[in-house]
């Protein structure tokens, strides 16, 4: 071949390269584009859905708690507290703003316009300040979903009325209350502080989120320094031979087995054999740290290996023990790798739900859950059965509860990169 | 410098009979026998693969960590049998400091490189002792009138020639009687260098110094006696003056005369 020959087949084999390397590029940037487009999507469509739960509906009344219903000094006695009619009288109250209406469904339907758990809304109040016995006062009540649905337009009016679930009659009377402004929207703040409820319009995240917390704080103390120190030994100590082989090829197939698994383990082994208390935190936890183990392994590993050896040399050429390198040198060195592994763990168990089904924390649970062994469910567990409910309002609830799951995951992680910054500025 | 005859007299510090070396069953020394002195700087010489890296690391057992390598033979330091399975190797290793290749501190500030030795060999509990060892350290591989306004910065902040000097610091802050260094300067440039090499000549009053380079000029330079090393073997072995100007070996002369290596 001529120079010139070479030359052309040079030029042109560079330019095939140059392409090659434009594709390859525009591919990337097109992967990204899309994988952020179809989050943004699901962002937005969620958080779209979600807004309405965010706010309520609730009609200001004004009630009179006359004393010879309860003492103010027996606020703080349960029994009495029980024995006063709370929902009756928020529903009389509601019924006197309509004295032309006499007949019985018509004053069932008023009192039906008002939340099952209106009457709390007074007794909390009570509660709060019991200096208002004896007096009448004005007391925000929470509308029905229904009511709530219609008010936020996502009734439609112009329906029939055997297709909509708000009659002609409850019509004019929520007209009647809007026009007397006795209506105003606000802030849900029960979706944070309340429980579970078979009242749509009632149901709150705090009992899931704090059985989250706490399964997470089980799953933690479990998964942490086992995986840790396993992985130390494993990685520093061990001698190399088939019996560590094998059990390295088994942690990393651990990784790969069903959640599901480890929830029938958890029952078999911890509720089963050794009886443990169901439907808790403590299980749970350890059924999802048994999950997170293998991943904070793989993690921990790969961190110790990541230090570099000549480290290791600089410790035992001044006469450090193999213990004291590894404590001292290889392990903070090796620290922000460690603690990413675990946070990727525990999120990853913090979104799971298949293994809680064993055992029984995809429960409905209004109380919030006060230790581990209490009753307890979780997000995921929360959000799935609420997305199971047929009334409407919980659709915007289940949004608002995976918005909720979302940030929660979200703030686990911005704790995890500030300890990580934290620790990397010790060295 | 001392003449062919006193190599003799005095008793060796370091004395190795029929050291042998295996990794993986593959033997990288052949049973070395050599004799080191104290207070001399003995530098090890021979192409790459030869073995006398792995040499200076039997002195310190650093071997040890290495899987699969087996060591074998007697390696004497005054009277004690470094492979005694009795052996303290942490004790040892506090004895017998070594310098590696790559400047290689801790990553942490400059005094707690220095520390660390004596902290954990619990050689002081004080605060002010710990500084005035830290201070002689210092200055004792020449870095203390560079260093002393700042020694709470990071150790990686410093050069290379600091940072390897810094290493000398460390090694010899848990005063040990040997000090190995394994090619320290291969990663420094010649300014960097040459201190270095003073700082050898230096320590060489207070200190057995073993050194394995790549430059024979530096063996030249700094070493009173220069043994050569060839697959595995040790070939010639005796005052650095005599070894440069008139080797008895063939393989010796083709080496130093650049023909191999």
């Amino acid at each position: 071949m001529t120079d010139q020959a070479t030359q052309t087949a040079q030029s042109k084999h560079l330019k095939k390269r140059y392409r090659a390397e434009k594709r390859f590029k525009f591919f990337g940037l097109a992967a990204i584009c899309s994988a952020a487009g179809i989050l943004l999507v699901l962002l937005g469509g969620l958080t779209q859905m979600s807004i309405p739960a965010f706010t309520h509906h609730y009609v200001t009344l004004d009630i009179a708690i006359p004393e010879t219903i309860i003492q103010a000094e027996q606020v703080t006695d349960l029994a009495a507290m029980r024995k006063v009619n709370w929902r009756g009288m928020v529903r009389q109250s509601l019924r006197n703003e309509f004295p032309e209406v006499t007949d019985r469904r018509g004053k069932r339907a008023i009192g039906n316009l008002l939340s099952g758990g209106a009457g709390d809304a007074l007794r909390d109040k009570v509660l709060i300040d019991p200096t208002i016995i004896g007096s009448t006062v004005a007391v925000a009540l929470p509308l029905s979903d229904d009511v709530d649905l219609l008010l936020k337009d996502l009734i439609d009016r112009s329906l029939p009325e055997e297709n909509r679930v708000i009659s002609d009659r409850e019509l004019t009377f929520i007209d009647h209350l809007e026009a007397a402004d006795r209506i105003d929207r606000r802030i849900a703040w029960f979706l944070f502080t309340s429980g579970d409820s078979r009242e749509a319009e009632m149901a709150g995240l705090r009992s899931a989120a704090v059985g989250t917390l706490l399964t997470m704080l089980v799953t933690l103390l479990f998964s942490f320094p086992l995986g840790v120190m396993a992985a130390i030994y494993l990685e520093e100590i061990a001698p190399k031979n088939r019996l560590t082989d094998l059990i390295e090829v088994n942690i990393n197939n651990l990784a790969a087995v069903p959640s599901i698994v480890f929830g029938l383990l958890g029952l078999a082994v911890f509720i089963n054999f050794f009886h443990l208390p169901r439907s808790a935190p403590l299980v749970g936890g350890m059924v999802l740290a048994l999950m997170t183990l293998p991943t904070i392994i793989i993690a921990t590993r790969a961190a110790l290996a990541a230090v570099p050896p000549s480290i290791r040399e600089a410790a035992l050429g001044v006469g450090a023990s193999p213990i004291q390198v590894i404590f001292h040198h290889v392990l903070p060195l090796a620290m922000p790798g460690i603690l990413t592994g675990t946070i990727i763990g525990l999120a990853q168990a913090a979104g799971e739900t298949a293994p809680l089904l064993m055992i029984g924390m995809m429960a409905f649970i209004v109380d919030t859950p006060m230790w581990i062994d209490d009753k307890a469910t979780v997000l995921p567990a929360q959000i799935y059965m609420w997305a199971n409910n047929p009334e409407r309002a919980f659709q915007a609830k289940t949004a608002a509860g995976i918005i909720c799951l979302m940030v929660f995951l979200l703030l686990m992680n911005a704790l995890a990169i500030y300890l990580r910054k934290k620790y990397e500025k010790r060295w | 410098m001392k003449r062919d005859g006193d190599m003799m007299l005095s008793t060796p510090k370091i004395k190795s009979s029929g050291i042998i070396v295996e990794y993986d069953g593959k033997r990288a020394l052949h049973g070395i026998d050599l004799d080191i002195y104290p207070n001399e700087v003995t530098a090890l010489i021979g192409p790459s693969g030869c073995g006398k890296s792995t040499f200076l690391r039997c002195i310190n057992r650093m071997n040890d960590v290495i899987d699969n390598c087996k060591v074998s033979g007697r390696l004497m330091i005054d009277d004690t049998d470094v492979y005694d399975p009795e052996i303290d190797v942490v004790e040892l290793r506090a004895r017998v400091g070594m310098v590696f290749q790559k400047p290689n501190p801790f990553p942490k500030s400059i005094y707690d490189n220095v520390a660390y030795g004596p902290r954990i060999h619990g050689l002081t509990e004080n605060k002010d002792d710990m500084d005035r060892i830290v201070k002689k350290s210092l200055k004792r591989a020449g870095l203390w009138d560079e260093v002393s306004e700042r020694l709470d910065d990071k150790a990686l902040g410093l050069s290379g020639g600091q940072q390897q000097r810094l290493c000398i610091a460390r090694a010899i802050a848990v005063n040990p009687d040997i000090l190995l260094m394994d090619e320290p300067c291969s990663a420094l440039d010649p300014i960097a260098t040459s201190i270095i090499e003073e700082l050898i000549n230096e320590l060489r009053e207070r200190f057995t110094i073993v050194i394995v380079t790549h430059s024979m000029q530096q063996a030249a330079r700094v070493s009173q006696k220069t043994g050569y090393f060839h697959l595995g073997n040790i070939i010639e072995y005796g005052e650095t003056n005599d070894i440069f100007t008139r080797p008895q070996n063939e393989q010796t002369e083709a080496y130093i005369s650049g023909r191999i290596g």
